[in-house]
């Protein structure tokens, strides 16, 4: 099956092999929101001052937001009564496919600003391109995300911005996140099998295509910042395979709690 | 003396179309971005606006409240002063 871009498709018309890729696909996506959406909300209560703990959960919110539309899909793709709450809380970590960077700690700020922007960098270059998917449900639910990954972006970016371009204290804390971090940057762009297949359909974004738009926004942000942009180019991966770093277990320990408790929980 | 806090910003937002900017709060911020990026995450969550206007609240100057009696209580007498004598069509809003 090859899809032109100008079609529109829909569950109903995908090959079992395809759907399952898909199925596959949407619940990398899903796993990636809900993973950083948590991180993010980590630190509601704790941030810096007010507005930014607001803005934290600001984002965290919009990433439960989306996180919620894809598992949605997911569950629909699937098709075997699973529920978004059964796909999002009862899975074994090595089930979660979300990339290594979004499950690393918050650290401190600059550690939380750090792998926001190498997400936000990503998810927003993304989003634009799958906008345009053929899959009707991708499409929409990236154009309501796009819009909030702008902000995410502008967010992230300005600052690193002030802390890059800020004091002595904050330019080290930014480089040392930088040194944490940069080498979970290239898993986002490094396709899997599952993730080449549905590109040869055409179904999501070529990422080779994204990367000249991404690096055009970290030069120009690190110039910005001062900062130079890492020479570093050894990458982790494994995180959409299912093998995580330690960090996962807890974050999924915390998440799962209740559910596993207390099966079938609401409120 | 080294300053520790950020100063201090007063918001501003219109909420649709044709309405004045209404003081809602303030904030916190380094500079004016960081001023209307904070006023879009503490004040625009629900869909209250469409416009932000941020002002350092040092740039406020505020009336004395002590000389309230003498500025607005001989007003409170002279109702002359209030359009009240006229019909105001009903395709007026906001009137």
């Amino acid at each position: 099956m090859q899809v032109t871009p100008s079609e529109t498709v829909s569950l109903a018309k995908y090959t079992p092999e395809v759907r399952q890729q898909l199925f596959r696909y949407v619940l990398q996506l899903a796993d990636t929101s809900l993973i950083l959406g948590h991180r993010l909300s980590e630190w509601c209560g704790h941030g810096p001052i007010l507005e930014q703990d607001l803005a934290m959960a600001n984002i965290a919110l919009d990433l439960l937001g989306e996180t919620r539309s894809l598992y949605q899909y997911a569950a629909e793709l699937e098709g075997q009564g699973r529920t978004e709450d059964d796909l999002a809380f009862l899975r074994l970590a090595t089930e979660y496919q979300n990339p290594l960077l979004v499950e690393q700690p918050n650290g401190d700020f600059a550690d939380t600003v750090v792998r926001q922007f190498l997400f936000d960098n990503f998810h927003y270059h993304f989003l634009q391109q799958l906008q345009t998917s053929p899959d009707e449900r991708l499409a929409a639910i990236a154009e309501k995300a796009w819009k909030e990954a702008a902000y995410h972006l502008k967010w992230s970016s300005e600052w690193m911005i002030r802390l890059g371009d800020g004091t002595e204290e904050s330019r080290q804390r930014v480089e040392k996140a930088l040194a944490n971090l940069w080498r979970y940057s290239g898993e986002l762009t490094t396709p899997t099998a599952t993730e080449q297949a549905l590109q040869s359909l055409n179904l999501i974004p070529d990422y080779a295509a994204l990367l000249p738009a991404m690096q055009a926004h970290v030069a120009k942000v690190f110039e910005e910042a001062t900062l130079p942009v890492p020479a570093e180019t050894y990458m982790q991966k494994g995180g959409k395979a299912g093998r995580h770093t330690e960090h996962l277990g807890y974050i999924l320990a915390e998440l799962q709690y209740m559910q596993r408790t207390y099966p079938g929980l609401k409120w | 003396m080294t300053q520790h806090e950020w100063p201090l910003w007063e918001v501003f937002i219109r909420s649709k179309q044709g309405l004045d900017h209404k003081h809602v709060g303030s904030l916190h911020a380094a500079d004016a971005a960081m001023a209307i990026q904070n006023a879009r995450d503490v004040y625009t969550r629900r869909m209250e606006g469409i416009s932000i206007w941020v002002v350092e609240s040092k740039h406020v100057h505020a009336s004395n409240p002590d000389d309230a009696a003498a500025f607005f209580d001989p007003a409170n007498d002279k109702v002359y002063r209030h359009p009240t004598f006229y019909e105001v069509p009903d395709s007026i809003k906001h009137m």
